[in-house]
């Protein structure tokens, strides 16, 4: 094969796209103006195909893929949009809602949370598994942030930020199923952690109110995520 | 060593061991262990050198019989005689059988169909071998097998033997060996490496444990060949570390075969190297899964990550990497002994070779078994399981842990191979098989595997960690006769969001449990829920019918 095959050309719910051969689907849908749900997968960190919600139908593949981290291939026909995929979206939203103590009227991100978003891009407009109201704790021992588990949807995004972006690897994960958590250190409360360097990367790449600046009251806190393409690139292209 | 010098030592060593008229193999194993079969060694060992007779009877520790009910167990050989359950107060009555002829209060019957109808392949060496002595795996002709590859065959002809022999992988999906072995392989790298998954942690199942204690050299030279086959120089063997013996055995085998030439450089005199190291699982269930495995060889958190790519092409340190099952690597040395046409004559058409399988549950004889595939279920529950004690009615057989599914009585005669039991809405699994009879009740069999599921989900994707909470929260619910027909009708669809949305096998397949006992008991769960009734009695029902 001659070195052009690094263009492909695939079809997106039936429109015809090109793209790099090393593009995620989710990458040239979003190049497209096609909109695929997505959670933990953000600009600029390590897509780790988690929490489901990109999940797209490749003809030809007996298996749903997450299209954050399945790369374009030629002729590849990609539906993201069907009346299953609709209804898996919004069963794995309902449970994420049930699963902690999401309430936004109490909550420092509304109007600003990628949940709350999610839900209404999906059409979730009741939750009708069992709610578990796993009560989780709150961690405010950090003098300028507060972690509060309870809106944590353990996307893993604070995890990666960390570890990636500003090398410090503050943040990890505890325990399992359910019962996990991400920790600060080796789970020692956040205002005693000597890695953190609090540069508040975690804060802003939540996607949730489970990472906030402190004096922010409900509705207050809006993240800024744009630093992270920013960054990326810089370091990539010197 | 080269392999002159591996026939001289087998040769010897053999020769050694028919000095001997008689040898007491005493069943070590975990089973056996736990039942105190190693005092029983050490009384025999004392007993014969009081009677003298040591210079013409070997005692000596070795590896499971499979009837591990009758425990602890021991063999005189050649006679071949097997007693059980033996305790310390037999060892002079044993040994002066010996002269004197079969102890008949403590023989178990070795020509029931539990002996006859198995095939043994993998665990052809267990009870016959001492399993912390390579001399006497090599007097079984082990290591004959590595000696010959490394010197007389190139790594494509192990390829086609390999293929040809149509093995298929025994950690339960099935998929092709020598499709496996090629890929990885054809993948251009500098490094390579092989894997054993000995992370065995299906309820019930023990039959990779029995493996490891009893013939640990097996799967040392399985995976030599095999990295011999795909060009890798470094292998490592996953065990959980709740197997401490087979951790223990494992350690001793690594050492010996490297002091004997069977790793390290310049094997068998030939210019192939390969060394195996040991890494211990910290208990998760999930690392079976092959990427979440390689996260913890690699020191980071057992979890899963989306696979393409496959660890055949970026595995281990991102490098291609085959991992293959502890008895997969264990069938490998009978194929290049014994050749690829003979394992193809054992059988079905798609599902060649044997299957092990730790059987367990309401049955009379539980323990190891290893059957030629094609077997039906109902000749292993009633044939070599013996049927189920106290005439109870057997209810079906469930296979595959927590990701397989119930078969019912009513289908008992279907083969066991890996299409028929995906049909079945079950799965070969990595072999368990827990029999289960009237006395059991289907949605609390359920409850027990969601459960199980549950708490060893990683947490990583959504659908996982809170689709089996949620599951198992309904089914409870059902089992305390408070559920609705409008939970059932959600435990069903979520059931299938999990089944096809979840990242890992362990999320993909935890719905099959719950799937496999609607499909053949619905009566069960209807009757919990419409009657709030427990039919098998098993469930406390807080609102049971007033009449």
């Amino acid at each position: 094969m001659a070195s052009a095959a690094h263009v492909v050309t695939l079809t997106i719910d039936g429109r015809d796209v090109s793209a790099n051969a090393d593009d995620t689907v989710l990458e040239v849908a979003r190049e497209n103006g096609i909109f695929i749900p997505r959670l933990c997968n953000i600009d600029g960190l390590t897509p780790v195909g988690a929490c489901r919600l990109c999940l797209i139908e490749i003809k030809g593949s007996p298996k749903l893929v997450p299209a954050c981290v399945a790369k374009v291939t030629e002729g590849m026909e990609v539906t993201t949009k069907s009346e299953r995929l609709d209804r898996y979206r919004r069963v794995i939203l309902e449970m994420l809602f049930a699963e902690r103590n999401h309430i936004c009227s109490v909550c420092v991100s509304n109007g600003h949370c990628e949940l709350q978003a999610l839900a209404l891009d999906i059409g979730m407009t009741h939750v009708r598994v069992p709610y578990r109201y796993l009560r989780v704790g709150i961690d405010a021992s950090h003098d300028r942030f507060i972690v509060d588990h309870n809106r944590c949807v353990l996307c893993t995004r604070c995890v990666r930020v960390c570890d990636e972006i500003e090398g410090a690897h503050t943040w990890d994960l505890l325990g399992r199923g359910t019962n996990s958590r991400v920790i600060t250190d080796l789970h020692q409360p956040w205002g005693e952690s000597d890695t953190c360097t609090s540069c508040g990367k975690c804060v802003n790449v939540c996607p949730t109110g489970a990472l906030s600046i402190k004096g922010h009251s409900v509705a207050e806190m809006s993240k800024r995520k744009q630093f992270l393409p920013y960054l990326t690139l810089m370091r990539t292209e010197k | 060593m080269t392999p002159e010098e591996l026939n001289k030592l087998a040769a010897t060593t053999r020769k050694h061991q028919q000095q001997f008229a008689h040898q007491i193999n005493v069943c070590v194993g975990t089973g056996c262990q736990s039942s105190g079969s190693a005092a029983v060694l050490e009384a025999l060992t004392g007993e014969v050198k009081k009677t003298g007779a040591q210079s013409s009877c070997l005692v000596r520790g070795s590896g499971c019989r499979g009837m591990c009910a009758s425990g602890p167990l021991l063999s005189v050989d050649p006679e071949g005689v097997l007693y059980g359950p033996v305790t310390v107060e037999d060892a002079p009555d044993l040994v002066r059988s010996l002269s004197e002829g079969k102890l008949t209060r403590l023989v178990c019957e070795s020509d029931s169909p539990f002996f006859t109808r198995q095939c043994r392949v993998v665990l052809e060496n267990a009870g016959r071998i001492d399993p912390e002595r390579i001399q006497d795996y090599i007097a079984m002709e082990g290591y004959s097998a590595l000696a010959r590859v490394v010197t007389e065959m190139s790594p494509g002809e192990v390829l086609e033997e390999i293929t040809r022999s149509g093995l298929r992988g025994r950690g339960g999906a099935g998929y092709p060996t020598g499709l496996k072995w090629s890929t990885v392989a054809k993948a251009r790298s500098e490094q390579k490496y092989v894997i054993c998954n000995g992370d065995e942690g299906d309820p019930g199942a023990f039959m990779d444990r029995s493996v490891m204690e009893d013939d640990p050299h097996r799967i040392i030279e399985g995976m030599a060949i095999a990295a011999y086959a795909v060009g890798a120089k470094q292998g490592y063997i996953y065990v959980r570390a709740e197997y401490p013996l087979a951790i223990k055995r494992l350690k001793n085998a690594l050492a010996q075969a490297k002091r004997d030439g069977f790793l390290g450089d310049g094997i068998c005199g030939s210019s192939f190297s390969f060394t195996v190291d040991l890494r211990l699982g910290a208990g998760a269930f999930v690392c079976g899964e092959e990427t979440a495995l390689i996260a913890s060889v690699e020191g980071r958190r057992g979890m899963p990550r989306p696979r393409p790519p496959y660890p055949a092409v970026a595995g281990l340190w991102g490098k291609p990497t085959l991992i293959n099952n502890v008895e997969t690597f264990g069938n490998i040395q009978s194929i290049i002994r014994k050749g690829a046409d003979w394992f193809a004559t054992i059988g079905t058409e798609r599902s060649k070779g044997t299957k092990v399988f730790a059987l367990t549950g309401r049955v009379a004889n539980s323990g190891l078994i290893e059957v030629p595939m094609g077997i039906t279920l109902r000749e292993i529950v009633y044939e070599i399981g013996g049927g189920i004690p106290e005439g109870r009615r057997c209810k079906g057989v469930q296979t595959g842990g927590p990701s397989g599914g119930c078969i019912p009585e009513a289908l008992l005669d279907r083969p066991v191979d890996y299409e028929s039991l995906a049909e079945l809405g079950s799965i070969m699994g990595s072999g368990g098989m827990i029999v289960i009879d009237e006395t059991s009740c289907m949605v609390d069999v359920a409850k027990y595997f969601m459960e199980f599921c549950m708490t060893e989900s990683c947490g990583k994707c959504v659908p996982c960690r809170t689709g089996t909470s949620q599951m198992h929260d309904l089914l409870h619910k059902i089992t305390e006769g408070e559920a609705s027909l409008d939970d059932l009708d959600l435990l069903q669809e979520l059931c299938e969001v999990v089944r096809n949305t979840s990242l890992c096998g362990l999320g993909q397949s935890a719905p099959n449990p719950v799937l496999s006992t609607l499909r053949y008991f619905k009566d069960e769960y209807m009757a919990h829920i419409v009657d709030k009734q427990c039919p098998a009695g098993v469930c406390q029902m807080r609102h049971a019918v007033e009449v």
